[in-house]
């Protein structure tokens, strides 16, 4: 029997407004426990939310990037839970009304495939605190800095059927959040968290399987590492005999398992009803259309342009456009050169092997995108090799030269002229007398061995086209 | 007048007298602290009395004054409510929950009164989280009637009711969820009144139910009440609830009359079963005043009184099962760790001893009328049913301005009389919730005198945010009938 895996992910990114989502307070990462809070955001007896506009225009912003609807009317609702970091013994959200609903986003998948998945609903609600635990005393800490930092939940439809298209549909949210300039991203540090509800069923069938739900996924990796581990869980299970029970897992980075969070978080009821202090949210088709004018390009809007444009292919562009500081990087490149192609495999050659290297983002890199330009140009202009290039390049990357000042400093302008060349030629030739014999019996390959004997002496700045000319007529 | 002793003022009366330079604030804050000492033993209308600060405030409002900068309530000693939020002063909420919090703000409420140079003698007792009608669900002491020490003074006002009638200060506020207000100010014979939702913010009123809630006066007479409302309405940005309309100056033109007016009675009020026929009287005598002062009586309806109760005793508690749930002995207030075994332990032992038995049995209610598989049965339906009792006023206010009625259907019970029945409790809040489901104004103004020598309220509502007008039906009606002059004995003796 073959066996299909379903997968709907709920995504919480955190806003970067400056302030809260009900309160004053700064949104700052990083303080002292406790010293961004507030009457307000501590849930002391008597003060009252007030709505930060800035979360309903970015939700707003959001819900136009992934193809929603919105609400003209949508309500917060009061989550009721009991637990130390939540001060007020609920938590604001959406219910029955959220701000956004049925949109929809494309993936790429890495064989090129694109697949649109369905977003169920965006919704705004506040962060909870963070707890922290002393594990030698009986002893446990809430910092409530995090409280009331505004989030937007983002719910897929269960449309995912591999770990690899969770992935591509994540990254892809990270990308409109940052591309929106409305959230870090940062799955690492807590500003973008999914959860994961997984099921399986027989290959072909309409119903869904019973889910578990997949908790603590903090980063890319641990969430399709989770989602092989757990689907790979649920098809033994059923396989043998075994029925998959809902409930809630917990993915052990330390193990590489999930576990079961029963016992932990009994099934809730959360008691959902209207938030009383907080009027009915209206919105007017006006502000949604001024907010969809301010709208920067967006991920795929950008990659066809890029291969319209720039004549670049659909895998290029698609790569180039994951990041908008990326893309940025590399239309300044490409417009400076003759041919954006040669950017575009500069950047995700040499450039992309730089960054990881040396652990930095597209907007840290230690080569700006004008002095990659510089270089490229010094190429297509025939005064330096490819192979001096990549010379010069990790130079400017370890110096922060511009290209040009250490193609002159190092002489390294490349030699085109015939009579300059043609004394090395002659020497090398007549040093290799045994080598020219054998060529002119016919192992023709043995040309690469002269190109790389002139290249060597001429400490790599023959122009290598003119080199291979000569040697080719002086050899025959 | 000058046979008044000050603290016998109206603060419309103490307002002249300090203008005139014939009294001080000082004078004037001395003479209520002192008729506190006297009563209050007897009464038990206070949780927190601020002498100190009340010299500070009065000396000065005394500046104030001698610099001309004087308001309507510059110097004026007020009682507030214990659970209107006064920074640096403990607000308890008449909760042993709450017996040491001193909140580190002060209600927007607060903001205004200290702007206008008032002096607040004390923190009145109530209802333990604003929830009943009688005051005995206070965790620290019961409050007894003035005009009868073995009554209940009402409630959950009823601390800043009784400390009206027994003149321990001018003027108070209170707040009012389905009558706190209006009800104690019927019993204990002082005007109370509850604003249209939203004329007030809620900001630093520690929330009962939110939905319903609004902060209001409880005064000597409704003059005093227009010039104490007039000082606290206003548009908060704080509270989303609020609402950002002009506030006008509500004490001018009190005596405009009633001769165009309309007048409402609701047939379903009048033919309510249990209501006292002394109460019933009162109130028939009260529309034969509005009649000869000029007033058009109508005949009305609100064909969903029936159901308010219900309605009410499902969406308040609902609210207050939440609004509550931050009161769990992490952060602050009372916390019972000391047998805990975990954090569940902790909450339930918190919990089950910082909150006394009405408390935990609306959590309860609220609770379960918000548990999925009851949720459409009971919170949905009760919100549908406040739609349509919203409705009925609206259609009711096309046809009247004001309607009058009944403010409770008895006189003052005996304290613990109804301790054991909370329903019997509950029911007797018929006339004056609605007002609450609905968001419109309403005003209790003193109506007669049982034969027990108990005093009757008449209460008057008002279409949404036109507390002028419900002002100047009250006052037509209090200057017609004379009977805001009525006090009780203990005033009279000075004591007991």
């Amino acid at each position: 029997m073959a066996f299909e895996p379903v997968i709907g992910l709920e995504v919480h990114a955190q806003l970067k407004t400056r302030t809260k989502i009900f309160c004053g307070c700064s949104t700052k990462f990083g303080a002292p426990p406790n010293t961004h809070v507030c009457p307000v955001c501590l849930g002391m007896p008597g003060v009252l939310p007030v709505l930060n506009q800035k979360v309903v225009e970015y939700a707003i912003r959001m819900a136009l990037a992934t193809n929603c609807r919105i609400a003209g009317e949508s309500r917060f609702a009061r989550k009721n839970y009991f637990y130390p970091d939540l001060p007020k013994g609920y938590q604001i959200s959406q219910y029955e009304m959220p701000i956004a609903e049925h949109g929809h986003i494309h993936i790429t998948l890495s064989d090129g495939a694109v697949r649109k998945i369905g977003i169920t609903r965006i919704h705004m609600e506040e962060d909870a605190g963070k707890s922290s635990h002393d594990p030698s005393r009986a002893v446990s800490f809430v910092d409530y800095n995090r409280t009331g930092v505004p989030l937007l939940e983002i719910v897929s439809e269960p449309e995912m059927h591999s770990p690899e298209e969770a992935g591509a549909y994540l990254r892809r949210l990270r990308s409109l959040l940052r591309y929106l300039d409305i959230s870090d991203g940062n799955m690492e540090e807590g500003s973008f968290r999914c959860d994961a509800n997984i099921s399986i069923r027989e290959k072909g069938a309409a119903e869904l399987g019973t889910r578990t739900e997949l908790k603590n996924l903090n980063s890319f990796r641990f969430v399709e590492k989770a989602l092989a581990y757990e689907i790979k869980r649920q098809i033994e299970m059923v396989k043998d005999g075994e029925k998959v029970v809902q409930e809630t897992l917990l993915w052990d980075v330390n193990q590489n398992r999930s576990v079961s969070m029963r016992g932990k978080e009994e099934a809730h009821d959360y008691r959902y009803f209207p938030d009383p202090d907080l009027l009915p949210l209206v919105i007017e088709e006006e502000m949604v259309a001024r907010i969809g004018k301010s709208l920067p390009e967006l991920p795929d809007q950008k990659k066809e342009r890029f291969v319209t444009h720039y004549g670049l292919p659909e895998y290029d562009a698609d790569i180039l456009t994951a990041g908008r500081d990326l893309a940025a990087y590399f239309e300044c490149c490409a417009r400076q050169v003759k041919n954006p192609k040669t950017a575009s495999n500069w950047i995700m050659g040499e450039l992309t092997a730089l960054l990881n290297a040396c652990g930095k983002t597209i907007d840290e890199s230690p080569v700006s995108a004008e002095d990659l330009a510089k270089l490229i140009a010094l190429m297509e202009d025939g005064v330096i090799s490819g192979k001096i290039a990549k010379a010069v390049f990790s130079d400017m990357a370890e110096t922060g030269k511009a290209p040009d000042e250490i193609v002159a400093e190092k002489g390294l302008v490349q030699v085109s002229d015939a009579s300059a060349v043609e004394p090395v030629i002659d020497r090398i030739i007549a040093a290799h007398t045994a080598e020219v014999e054998k060529y002119r019996g016919g192992n023709t390959k043995l040309l690469g061995f002269f190109v790389g004997q002139v290249m060597k002496e001429t400490g790599g700045k023959a122009n290598p086209r003119l080199v291979n000319e000569l040697l080719s007529k002086k050899l025959g | 007048m000058s046979e008044k002793a000050p603290y016998e003022l109206t603060i419309h009366e103490a307002q002249a007298l300090l203008a005139a330079k014939e009294i001080s604030a000082a004078e004037l804050t001395e003479s209520v602290l002192c008729r506190i000492e006297n009563i209050e033993p007897m009464v038990d209308a206070y949780i927190t009395i601020c002498r100190e600060t009340a010299r500070k405030e009065a000396a000065a409002a005394d500046k104030a004054i001698a610099e001309g900068k004087a308001g309507p309530l510059t110097g004026i000693p007020l009682a507030i409510k214990d659970l209107i939020c006064t920074k640096g002063h403990r607000t308890t909420c008449a909760s042993k929950m709450l017996a040491d919090f001193t909140p580190p703000y002060d209600a927007m409420v607060m903001e205004k009164l200290h702007s206008h140079g008032a002096v607040m003698v004390g923190k009145a007792n109530m209802d333990e989280f604003a929830m009943g009608s009688s005051t005995e669900n206070s965790a620290f002491k019961t409050t007894r009637n003035p005009w009868a020490l073995e009554r209940i003074p009402g409630g959950s006002s009823g601390g800043s009711a009784a400390a009206v009638a027994a003149d321990m200060c001018l003027g108070s506020l209170g707040s009012d969820t389905g009558g706190s207000i209006r009800q104690p100010a019927s019993h204990c014979g002082v005007v109370g009144l509850k604003p249209t939702y939203g004329r007030v913010s809620r900001y630093g009123l520690v929330a009962f139910a939110s939905s319903l809630d609004q902060i209001g006066p409880i005064t000597k007479d409704v003059t005093d009440a227009a010039i104490l409302l007039t000082a606290i309405s206003g548009y908060d940005r704080r509270d989303s609830t609020s609402i950002d309309k002009p506030v006008a100056d509500l004490s001018r033109d009190l005596d405009a009359g009633v001769k165009n007016m309309t007048i409402g009675i609701p047939r379903e009020y009048m033919e309510q079963d249990g209501v006292d026929p002394e109460v019933q009287q009162a109130v028939v005598n009260a529309v034969e005043v509005m009649k000869e002062a000029g007033a058009t009586c109508v005949d009305i309806s609100l064909p969903h009184t029936d159901h308010a109760v219900a309605a009410y005793y499902l969406v308040a508690p609902a609210e207050a099962s939440s609004n509550l749930a931050r009161y769990d002995g992490v952060k602050y207030g009372f916390r019972d760790g000391s047998a805990a075994g975990n954090l569940k332990e902790m909450y339930i032992n918190t919990r089950s001893a910082g909150f006394g038995a009405e408390v935990r049995r609306r959590i309860l209610l609220g609770t379960y009328a918000l548990s999925s598989g009851y949720y459409d049965a009971y919170y949905k339906k009760a919100s549908q049913i406040r739609t349509l009792i919203r409705q009925d006023f609206e259609a009711a206010f096309t046809t009247c301005d004001i309607i009058l009625s009944p403010v409770a259907p008895t006189a003052a019970f005996a304290i613990g009389e109804k301790a054991d029945d909370p329903l019997q409790m509950y029911l007797s809040d018929i006339f004056t919730l609605s007002a609450n489901m609905a968001g419109i104004p309403g005003i209790s103004v003193p109506c007669g005198v049982t034969t027990g020598g108990l005093p009757v309220g008449l209460q008057l509502m008002g279409n949404y945010f036109e507390e002028a007008q419900l002002l100047k039906a009250a006052y037509t009606y209090e200057q017609a009938s004379g009977m805001h002059l009525k006090k009780p004995s203990i005033h009279r003796n000075g004591s007991l």
